[in-house]
């Protein structure tokens, strides 16, 4: 009997590595692939801790030669620019902090890739995600949070819906990061002491305002304001600031002041103190749910507001085309163009990306 | 699973002979063909045989052929080594835009150090014109360096008409026949060319080994810098076990070449034949008959090249698409590009290269193959519609 084809993408490190070893033992004819996603040569070589550099290319290779699995890289660079690096530099441009992470996983990890897999005659597609997919009988699919709450990666795939989890597998997802090392390091995959990766695989020498002006977007310096509209200083251009954010601003004030919202319109940044970089709620658009629909028209959940967020406990409203979620106690730095994901205790419920802080009293 | 290896202008296979001919050199004879004592007098004579073979094999003298690491060292030895020559400095130098990267990248590193290039079109079915060259001839050009034969498309360039311009204008010419070698006859004496490209994987002998022939009376810079060898033209140490692979080597090409080649002509004509019979909508890239006989370039349109390739690879047939980019993922072709190929056909284009080994079961095996996934393939395609296809 032919063995099911299974597409491992692999990032050179260790999560995936081990992610394409479990489905090798499970039966799986794997096939390791790595998306080619920009020109890898803009990068400085040696930069370790990216999703993937030419290094961690090599890297990949090198696991998929010790498990004797064919290794391919794909390249989707049109679809990356398209998909992920063009709609970052739009919403920077908007005054907004985006996740180009989601975007990512959303259309080329579980899009692109999914099409591959259906060109190279694979059944779906498995990476080294820690998150956790229940196959209920019926074929339903359920997504939910690791186990492991420091490494959980469930923030950034609840776009993820049954139709598309019914083809993915995250092998590694119920695991302990020390329980992957561990089996790296038995079956001597020559990865297992890598760093963590963290960074935006394609922003180079870790300066985003560089990389935006490399794309054509000027910075033009602009007015910090206070709430009433009042001048406070300059500031070198909103690329710069998020929501949040304390140091670095170069104003002397009695308090600390923070970013609390950024007007791409009028170039302007506004300051406050620290309760007020604290919001109610938010409104959240082009929501999405793992099962297809919300669960009602108004349920409570809990909301992360950004990856490594403890979660909220809230009320969320929902309607055809957005999310109105109210916080039971206010959060700080609800900072618009990243994702808010409801859970309800470990389970993704779903999620959209926050449009603005605070609930519109329409 | 069987295994069809349709690739063989990336590299080909050694030849048996090739191989039992070099099994001393990884024994008893391993000494520095350098060296006055009988250890180095052995090796020494082995590496002048395999000279006198190359030189027999083109028509050239011994002393003509400089031996390299590769065929991409012998590119920079040609490009560099007459540009680096007293007097050439910031001058021009005319090549062509579908030349391997050995020569394109020589040349653009020769840009950075104030050589002026251009880089000549070819037409659409992938020929250098030799008109284009001569109305890209400056008055301080010093050297045309094009292909014998392209890489991708198998397309034979008039290297005689375009050397017979160069020669005429007091112009040095170099041709980059690493591919031609070993598939199409090339007469060194008659040939109006001062320096030629080869090497010994293309033409089953072993990788780590190549060489430009120099005319007689001509010049070139070292490139690599170091003890005599070659006459002070290239310094290191010999690759004595390459050398002695491609002395073999053309001593068989030498031989067998016409009766080889037709015989490879056979099987690709098949194989073509069998492909435009069986699947509709596919595309010829390059000359139909000015073309090695070994090479077919095709774009299956409505299908990705690389999804293509990389179906054909699990069923174990090894053929190429486009050129490879740093990450070893696939980009469109610039060759096909520069032929004027639509961007999206450059995209689904598989080049099947035969040689050495290949029988009528490999063609029909990769025949049935390839219409396979193409249905397959074509079947998934959005943009694929049989019927408004026929229509165009």
């Amino acid at each position: 009997m032919t063995k099911k084809r299974i597409l491992a993408a692999m990032s050179g490190g260790v999560d995936s590595s081990v992610a394409a070893l479990l489905l090798q033992r499970e039966g799986w004819e794997v096939v390791g692939i790595s998306m080619d996603l920009y020109d890898y040569s803009k990068v400085t070589r040696d930069r370790e801790g990216t999703c993937c550099s030419l290094d961690d290319l090599y890297d990949a290779r090198r696991v998929c030669d010790t498990l004797g699995i064919p290794y391919y890289v794909l390249n989707l660079r049109e679809e990356f620019r398209r998909e992920v690096i063009d709609p970052f530099v739009r919403e920077y441009k908007a005054g907004r902090t985006p996740n180009p992470c989601i975007l990512c996983n959303e259309h080329l990890k579980f899009r692109a890739l999914l099409r591959k897999a259906d060109e190279l005659g694979a059944e779906g597609v498995a990476t080294g995600h820690y998150a956790v997919i229940r196959r209920e009988p019926g074929g339903r699919c359920r997504l939910f949070a690791s186990p492991d709450a420091g490494k959980d990666q469930s923030y950034f795939l609840y776009s993820l819906d049954s139709d598309r989890l019914r083809r993915i597998r995250f092998p590694v997802g119920e695991m302990l990061k020390e329980q992957v090392r561990r089996i790296a390091l038995e079956a001597g995959l020559p990865v297992y002491e890598k760093r963590e990766s963290q960074d935006i695989c394609f922003v180079t020498d870790d300066s985003y305002t560089r990389f935006l002006e490399n794309r054509g977007i000027r910075e033009d310096h602009g007015r910090f304001v206070d709430r009433e509209g009042n001048f406070l200083g300059n500031h070198k251009g909103i690329l710069g600031y998020t929501v949040g954010q304390r140091r670095g601003l170069g104003i002397a004030s009695k308090e600390p002041l923070y970013v609390v919202a950024i007007d791409a319109e009028k170039n302007e940044i506004v300051l406050g103190s620290d309760g007020e970089t604290f919001s109610g709620g938010a409104t959240v658009v082009t929501p999405t749910f793992v099962a297809g629909a919300p669960p009602g028209k108004e349920f409570r959940a809990t909301a992360k507001v950004r990856y490594h967020h403890p979660g909220a406990p809230c009320v969320v409203r929902a309607t055809s085309d957005r999310l109105e979620v109210a916080f039971d106690t206010p959060q700080r730095s609800v900072t618009p163009g990243q994702a808010l994901v409801l859970y309800d205790g470990d389970e993704v419920l779903g999620g959209g990306w926050i449009e603005c802080a605070g609930v519109s009293r329409s | 699973m069987r295994k069809v290896y349709f690739d063989h202008n990336a590299s080909s296979p050694v030849h048996p002979e090739v191989a039992a001919a070099v099994q001393p050199f990884l024994g008893d004879l391993f000494g520095n063909p350098s060296s006055i004592h009988w250890a180095g007098r052995d090796v020494r004579k082995a590496v002048e045989d395999a000279r006198a073979e190359i030189a027999a094999f083109y028509g050239c003298r011994p002393l003509e052929v400089i031996l390299t690491s590769s065929g991409t060292e012998a590119d920079n030895l040609a490009v560099k080594g007459a540009a680096y020559r007293p007097g050439n400095a910031g001058k021009h130098i005319i090549t062509s835009q579908v030349e391997h990267p050995a020569i394109m990248n020589t040349c653009r590193f020769l840009e950075t150090q104030g050589f002026r290039v251009t880089y000549v079109p070819v037409n659409r079915q992938g020929i250098v014109e030799p008109d284009a060259v001569r109305s890209a001839l400056a008055k301080d050009t010093f050297l045309v360096s094009i292909m014998a034969a392209n890489n991708e498309t198998g397309c034979l360039m008039p290297i005689g008409e375009i050397g017979a311009i160069a020669k005429e204008a007091g112009v040095l010419m170099h041709t980059d026949a690493v591919q031609a070698t070993g598939k199409v006859p090339l007469a060194w004496e008659t040939l109006p060319v001062d320096m030629l490209t080869f090497s010994g994987h293309k033409v089953n002998g072993l990788k780590g080994a190549g060489g430009l022939l120099v005319r007689k009376g001509m010049e070139v810079e070292a490139v690599l810098h170091g003890g005599h060898q070659e006459r002070g033209r290239r310094g290191g140490t010999e690759n004595v076990v390459g050398i002695v692979a491609i002395g073999k080597a053309f001593s068989l090409l030498s031989k067998n070449m016409a009766a080889e080649a037709a015989e490879v002509r056979r099987l690709r004509d098949a194989f073509e034949r069998a492909l435009f019979a069986r699947i509709p909508d596919i595309v010829l890239n390059g000359h139909p008959t000015l073309r090695l006989p070994n090479t077919v370039n095709i774009s299956f349109r409505f299908v990705e090249g690389e999804a293509l390739l990389l179906n054909l690879d699990m069923m174990g047939i090894a053929c190429s698409s486009g050129s490879a980019c740093t990450s070893g993922s696939i980009e469109g072709s610039p060759i096909l590009l520069a032929m004027g190929a639509d961007p999206t056909d450059s995209q689904g284009a598989l080049r099947f290269s035969l040689g050495l080994g290949n029988t009528d079961e490999d063609v029909s095996y990769a025949v049935d193959a390839i219409e396979t996934v193409v249905t397959k393939l074509r079947a998934m395609s959005p943009l694929y519609h049989p019927q408004r296809a026929k229509v165009r």
